[in-house]
């Protein structure tokens, strides 16, 4: 297993995919940052207050950490959805796989490789993205840990998706389904928001049942919730227009989602090892 | 890990069999293979030969039937150790050096920290890509892959080599390279099992084979047991049926038009033959004798159910 997470890791260092992560974070964190600096700049040239440029400066943390989870969802598909695939339509999987070599931990090995190198990049460009927003602004989260852990924990689920229907499809097909699958999550996270503000049970129930079938929404809210200056979640609790929103969260998820995500990913791996262990290579 | 014993053979199925669906792909597969030989494994496209070495290696269970690969059950973990083995489509990482794809299969099969850069060293000059060590695997052409294939089935020099196909991307100089390797494997001890449509490769080096044709053995054993006894062709004018019986003390003779044929027959009665042939007023013009080639012996086998070249069964089948 370690052999091939090792493996994995060269081969993303190899191929320069760590390069060219590096390269964006550096370039998307320092164009969030002179963004940022510029608007605070001008907010206070303005006589904006503090307490009101910290609104707007998490909440502007906030729409960025949605598309960088957005990337870091996408960069999970990509990394995720050939990881089995590919090798096993080039053959490069059958040569190791003649080898003492479980399935199993061909597979975990795999996701092992993917999962340090994703985890490594959210927190690594998370923290940069806070830490260089802080400083121009001012503004820094409660814990900036908190929602990076939770913008990673996005990413894995995503990353377990992919690796599992890259044991049975093809990549793109793999990739296209974990990425649609994401979307729908996301949406049925906001309807049942909607759902909750205006007392469509039905759609609180579909929303809940989301959130098990793919804890992302979840962790979504954990994002949110860790990004908010306290003020925010207090004036924002109860209103109607602010609960239905998916840029809120007056709460963190809560525990038993949280745990319900570990679980996610572990049952998901297991069953993507019975499918690998199943197929005829 | 199963304790591997000098006495017992390399591989041994019976009555092994592989169903896809309602494909049967290997239709009760009985064969030993012993130590130290190599073991021909010969057959047209489709008749199940792939599908053999994926059940013996592990990466494909059969649909019943029993096997043992160096004692130990089909698909034995701890015993792939001590298997090699080529694939039929042979790849490996691209983004890795050649060296690099022997020190990490040397790491998969346990070889020691220390010994793994010794043991891909030596790989590499058994196949002649000494030079090429450090060079990206993706830039290697098809043939410097299939060296580089051949020689991760034997890192370790394993007891058992499975090779499928070992030298289709090869050019003829490649071939005879290979030969060698693979003599000198069996004549460390390994077993070689050498799956292959080469038949002229497998006369060469092999000791035994097993023919293959719609997942079945149709023959098998010593080259020498398949390629049958000895036949004499005499292309022969003046004699006529009726003379036959004067020479059935060489063998069996028929005669198809000015073709004489006597099966089985030793060799070295041609001279005696010739004299008799000419004693009964028979004039000769060429003789030939020997024993079949294994494509012929081949083609007899798989053939003789197929429908000749360009009828519409046999298109369909293209």
């Amino acid at each position: 297993m370690i052999t091939i997470a090792k493996l994995t890791i060269g081969e993303a260092a190899r191929r320069r995919v760590l390069w060219v992560l590096v390269i964006l974070a550096a370039i998307a964190v320092g164009l969030t940052a002179w963004g940022v600096a510029t608007l605070v700049a001008s907010a206070r040239d303005d006589g904006v207050t503090e307490v009101d440029i910290k609104l707007v400066v998490s909440q502007i943390l906030i729409f960025i950490a949605f598309m960088f989870g957005f990337v870091l969802v996408m960069t999970a598909a990509f990394f995720g959805s050939p990881a089995i695939a590919t090798d096993l339509e080039s053959g490069v999987a059958q040569a190791m796989l003649a080898r003492p070599l479980r399935r199993a931990s061909y597979l975990i090995g795999r996701w092992l490789g993917l999962a340090i190198v994703i985890v490594v990049y959210a927190v690594a460009s998370g923290l940069l993205a806070i830490t260089a927003v802080g400083l121009v602004s001012g503004y820094l989260p409660p814990d900036p840990f908190l929602p990076v852990a939770y913008l990673a924990g996005q990413a894995l689920v995503l990353l377990t998706l992919t690796v599992l229907l890259s044991t049975r499809l093809p990549p793109i097909a793999g990739g296209a389904i974990a990425v649609v699958a994401y979307g729908l999550a996301w949406t049925a996270g906001v309807l049942g928001r909607i759902g909750d503000v205006i007392g469509a049970s039905a759609l609180v129930t579909a929303s809940e049942a989301s959130r098990y079938l793919l804890p992302t929404d979840a962790l979504w809210q954990g994002v949110v919730y860790g990004l908010e200056p306290a003020f925010v979640i207090n004036a924002g609790s109860g209103e109607l227009v602010a609960e239905g929103s998916p840029f809120f969260a007056s709460s963190p998820p809560p525990p038993a989602l949280i745990v319900w995500s570990v679980i996610w990913v572990v049952v998901v791996l297991c069953v993507g090892i019975v499918l690998l262990r199943r197929r005829e290579l | 890990m199963p304790r591997l014993s000098l006495d017992l053979p390399a591989i041994e199925v019976t009555d092994l069999r592989k169903r896809y669906g309602h494909v049967e792909a290997l239709a009760g597969l009985t064969m030993t293979v012993g130590r130290g030989e190599v073991f021909g494994f010969l057959g047209p496209n489709g008749a199940g030969k792939t599908t053999t070495v994926k059940l013996l290696l592990g990466l494909a269970r059969p649909t019943s039937g029993r096997g043992k690969i160096l004692g130990a059950p089909l698909g034995d973990l701890a015993t792939r150790r001590k298997v090699g083995y080529l694939p039929e489509v042979f790849r490996y990482q691209p983004w890795l050096k050649a060296r690099e794809v022997l020190t990490l299969h040397g790491e998969l099969i346990g070889l020691p920290r220390g010994r793994r850069g010794a043991a891909a060293d030596d790989a590499l000059r058994l196949v002649g890509l000494d030079d090429r060590a450090n060079e990206l695997v993706g830039r290697f052409s098809k043939g410097m892959q299939q060296r580089l294939g051949l020689g991760t089935a034997l890192l370790g020099d394993p007891p058992l080599v499975v090779l499928d196909e070992p030298t289709s991307a090869l050019d003829p100089v490649g071939r005879v390279d290979v030969r060698g390797i693979v003599r000198a494997a069996a004549d460390r001890g390994a077993a070689v099992f050498l799956n292959s449509h080469l038949l002229s490769e497998v006369e060469q080096v092999c000791d035994r084979v097993a023919i293959v044709d719609h997942g079945r053995v149709v023959a098998s054993g010593d080259l020498d047991d398949v390629l049958g006894q000895s036949e004499t062709q005499v292309d022969v004018t003046g004699i006529s049926a009726s003379d036959l019986a004067a020479i059935e003390r060489f063998g069996s003779p028929t005669l198809d038009g000015d073709l004489l044929r006597i099966r089985p027959m030793d060799p070295t009665d041609v001279p005696d033959l010739v004299a008799t042939l000419v004693s009964m007023g028979a004039r000769i013009h060429a003789v030939r004798s020997g024993r079949g080639s294994l494509e012929q012996r081949f083609l007899a086998l798989v053939a003789r159910d197929r429908p000749p070249a360009g009828t519409p069964s046999a298109e369909r089948l293209r």
